[in-house]
């Protein structure tokens, strides 16, 4: 399984890449913005956010490494229980992974299709990965800061998948698609999730400022627009040079 | 109809597997950091996955 171990080589150098550019990226734009989201969390002027029941840790971290300032509040988040220099180091881990893991489905895609590809191609197909993976998903459910108000956990997760996987199936029926048939099918399964229409909680009223909220979306979405492109060039130099044959 | 065929020497079947088990690996990799529910991995990976706009609480 040469080429197996080659796809897996090019997913990892590309997606370490852009795990590592994005994580450099977050720590001065997402993250100052969580942290500060966090700070109403516990006495924020809503309780919203906290209905659905999601169980933090903070019970555990007593006595542990808290050094948020969110202390004391009996409600900061669950990651409490990590020092500063460990929430970075899980970030940036987290966020590895979250590159590698979509380089293989964009190597794997990619691979597929028997499309050419090099760095520049690379660009579109991280720009699809882009609208696949996070417009389409944010399109229905938008990024949310902790202690926002939001429907069932399970149901949102479920949405978020469905509309990523549907997106990036017509994505790719309206590239390669041999016929008609073929690319109205895969835009009415790209559709399908958004008519159903995405969970959300039975009233508004989250702990966290809308304006804080709405800085919070627009940051993200455009982080990623960018992790996405260095993990799409990436990919694309990569699977040039150690799959020659099939780009 | 197989471009892996006639560009180099891989079969398609390789191809295929090749691909296949790429994309359950990232599937498996997407998932856990994503979207799993055990507390220490939802506290890790927290700040990531709101970045990354996957539903998190």
């Amino acid at each position: 399984m040469a080429l197996f171990r080659r796809l897996i080589l090019a997913a990892v150098a590309a997606g370490a890449l852009a795990g590592t550019t994005v994580s450099a990226v977050q720590q001065v734009t997402t993250v100052p913005l969580i942290l500060e989201a966090e700070r109403y969390e516990g006495d924020g002027p809503a309780t919203a956010g906290h209905a659905h029941g999601h169980s933090h840790s903070h019970d555990i971290a007593a006595g542990d490494a808290q050094t948020h300032g969110d202390a004391g509040t009996g409600d900061a988040h669950g990651h409490a229980i990590f020092a500063d220099a460990e929430r970075l180091g899980f970030t940036v881990l987290a966020n590895l992974m979250v590159g590698v893991a979509y380089a293989l489905l964009l190597g794997a895609a990619w691979l597929l299709t028997g499309a050419p590809m090099d760095a520049r191609r690379g660009l579109l197909w991280g720009a699809g990965g882009f609208v696949a993976f996070t417009l389409a998903p944010a399109v229905g459910l938008p990024p949310e800061l902790p202690g926002m108000a939001g429907g069932e956990l399970a149901a949102r997760q479920l949405w978020w998948m469905s509309a990523a996987v549907s997106a990036a199936a017509g994505l790719l029926a309206l590239a390669f698609g041999r016929n008609r048939l073929v690319v109205a099918a895969g835009l009415a399964i790209a559709a399908l999730p958004h008519l159903v229409g995405a969970p959300h909680a039975d009233a508004f009223g989250g702990a966290p400022p809308p304006e804080l909220a709405a800085r919070f979306a627009a940051l993200s979405i455009g982080v990623a627009a960018l992790f996405w492109l260095v993990l799409g060039a990436a990919s694309g130099a990569m699977l040039r040079r150690l799959l020659p044959a099939q780009s | 109809m197989n471009t892996a065929v006639r560009k180099g020497s891989v079969s398609t079947t390789e191809t295929v597997l090749a691909a296949l088990g790429a994309m359950l690996l990232g599937t498996f990799l997407l998932f856990g950091v994503g979207f799993a529910q055990p507390q220490v991995l939802h506290d890790a990976a927290h700040d990531g996955r709101h970045s990354f706009a996957f539903p998190c609480h």
